[in-house]
């Protein structure tokens, strides 16, 4: 699967088109989730939780040098399906600075994808609280910058 | 210790209690789900599925005799006050209550237990005196106490669990002090299942002179519910869980004690007189019912204790305790599962668990492909969970309509997230 991972959210949205269903589709989330790379231990701390999620979702940031800078993200959930959704998270969010970050429309690609009606709040709201963890250390990393 | 189904009790008028028979007056389960699989409901602890005599009642009273209550002197008035007091009087006798002005129409459980803790407890409580709880309270059992607590300088005080999910009851005298004022207990947990015994804890805190709350919202759909015999002084539960309709619930409380009460909301209805600068309460049940009720719901809920009671308590109890026994012989031979409760003799039809490697979430999303709905998350009791070392549980909860089939298509369905994840 990893060969054919995809590194862009159209890519991505190309291979669900494809896949059709939604079973088909949460499968591959999961397969995703898999090739998460690993939190560090010694990030696992109660600063890096993300409140607001039933599982337990670490979630860290390393800025990488450059002009502007780009953030990278670090994260893992306990949970298969919320870490396909970390999964979707990264290929949305990598690589990019602060302010490409702020406006990506995240939602909106959740909503392509049809996840936002496929899983349930308790789950979107586990999302929100990582998009608004990510949002708001690029909010600062922008401000920062400026 | 299985009990065949052939051996149950059978109902009032000698039909065999026969939970497919049962399930053909429910509707939902007529249609199949989105992707085609039929419906294994096991979520009837949060909330039950309505019986076609309970949807046609609250049809009924809209396309035929629908007004507002206790105001209108014309036909239609007059015949919605005598539906709901018909209601008022199937809950009276349900419950085991000697009058229907004790019988209080509420939103549900958590409004009622509000409605207590507000309107009795920042009269009566005083620093220092003591609310007493239990470990597997319900956030509506624990979240209303901890405020009028604060207004009040009353202490919280917690009744312990047992290794084997029980109230630690040999160290009820710990807790259970002459400045105890409340006892407020579940009837059931939503999570353990566990039916702590009420009439003994009522025993003990009336000795101290403390009053006692039960929170009926599980124990009064599954459990015979006795406020005489059981010693209790205030009992809140909802319809919806009793197979009746969402937004109506009850509180029922001892006449003199919600005679000493002051209202818990203000508005139309709840007054004798109003003048420009104070009001008088009217009596009960109206002191306490301010505004519109909830009217089709409540007289419906009254089609919902017909129904319960048609089929018999204790024949209910017979069938959730074969379900359960059921459950736990088939979910114990599920690697890595866990059951966070007591043995099925000593709970409800609830059935909380946890298994290795594999994330409530995800067993919830994927047993779902599977036609089945359980509930996962905390199942509001986090300070239960914490007890746990879990974050999270899955859990199967049952109802009259629910069959030994379905808790097979239950176990096969987690074999399948078991193979879909990993982890497990």
């Amino acid at each position: 699967m990893s060969s054919s991972r995809p590194k862009t959210i159209p890519e991505l949205i190309e291979t669900f088109d494809a896949l059709g269903d939604w079973e088909a589709q949460c499968d591959y989330l999961i397969d995703l989730g898999y090739e998460v790379p690993d939190f560090p231990e010694a990030a696992r701390t109660e600063a890096n939780k993300v409140h607001g999620c039933q599982s337990n979702v670490w979630l860290t940031t390393k800025t990488q040098p450059g002009n502007p800078p780009k953030i990278e993200i670090v994260a893992e959930s306990d949970s298969m399906i919320v870490q396909g959704l970390i999964a979707v998270l990264l290929i949305a969010y990598s690589d990019k600075s602060a302010q490409e970050i702020l406006q990506t429309d995240i939602q909106q690609i959740f909503a392509r994808l049809g996840l936002n009606r496929q899983l349930s709040s308790a789950r979107r709201n586990g999302l929100a609280g990582m998009v608004q963890r990510i949002r708001s250390i690029a909010e600062q990393s922008a401000a920062g910058n400026s | 210790m299985v009990a065949p189904t052939e051996t149950l009790p059978t109902v009032d008028h000698g039909r065999p209690f026969d939970p497919a028979a049962i399930r053909s007056q429910f509707p939902i389960f007529d249609r199949l789900l989105p992707n085609g699989k039929p419906l294994i409901y096991l979520d009837s602890a949060a909330t039950a599925q309505k019986p076609h005599a309970v949807i046609e009642k609250e049809r009924e009273c809209y396309e035929r005799y629908y007004a507002n209550a206790y105001r209108g002197d014309y036909q239609f008035g007059v015949q919605i006050d005598e539906e709901l007091e018909a209601t008022r009087a199937k809950v009276r006798d349900f419950i085991g209550a000697s009058q229907s002005e004790e019988i209080i129409f509420t939103s549900g459980t958590t409004m009622s237990i509000n409605l207590v803790a507000d309107a009795w407890g920042r009269k009566f409580l005083k620093p220092g005196d003591e609310i007493l709880l239990t470990q597997m309270e319900h956030h509506a059992n624990i979240v209303p106490w901890q405020q009028v607590a604060h207004a009040t300088g009353a202490v919280l005080k917690y009744i312990s669990l047992t290794s084997d999910w029980q109230l630690d009851l040999n160290r009820l005298g710990d807790v259970l002090t002459d400045r105890t004022k409340m006892v407020a207990v579940s009837g059931m947990s939503n999570v353990l299942g566990t039916a702590p015994p009420v009439r003994e804890i009522a025993a003990a805190a009336h000795k101290r002179g403390a009053l006692v709350l039960v929170d009926g919202a599980q124990s009064v759909p599954h459990l015979v519910t006795n406020v005489g015999e059981q010693e209790i002084d205030f009992l809140a539960f909802s319809a919806h869980k009793l197979y009746g309709p969402s937004g109506v619930g009850v509180l029922w409380g001892r006449r003199h004690l919600l005679e000493a009460m002051d209202p818990f909301l203000g508005g139309g209805h709840m007054i004798s007189e109003v003048f420009w600068d104070h009001s008088n309460w009217a009596a009960i049940p109206a002191k306490f019912e301010a505004g519109t009720l909830p009217i089709a719901q409540a007289i419906a809920l009254g089609t919902a204790v017909d129904f319960v009671t048609s089929l018999g308590m204790p024949a209910i109890g017979a069938h959730d305790l074969d379900l359960t026994v059921y459950a736990h012989q088939r979910l114990s031979t599920v690697p890595g599962l866990r059951i966070f409760g007591p043995e099925p003799t000593q709970k409800g039809p609830i059935v909380s668990f946890a298994i290795e490697g594999l994330h409530p979430q995800d067993l919830a999303n994927l047993v779902d492909r599977k036609g089945v709905a359980v509930r996962h998350g905390h199942h509001c009791t986090m300070p239960l969970h914490s007890l746990f070392g879990v974050p999270a549980t899955t859990r199967a909860s049952f109802g009259v309509y629910t069959t030994r089939d379905d808790i097979d298509v239950l176990v096969e369905a987690i074999e399948f997230a078991r193979q879909k994840v990993r982890r497990a």
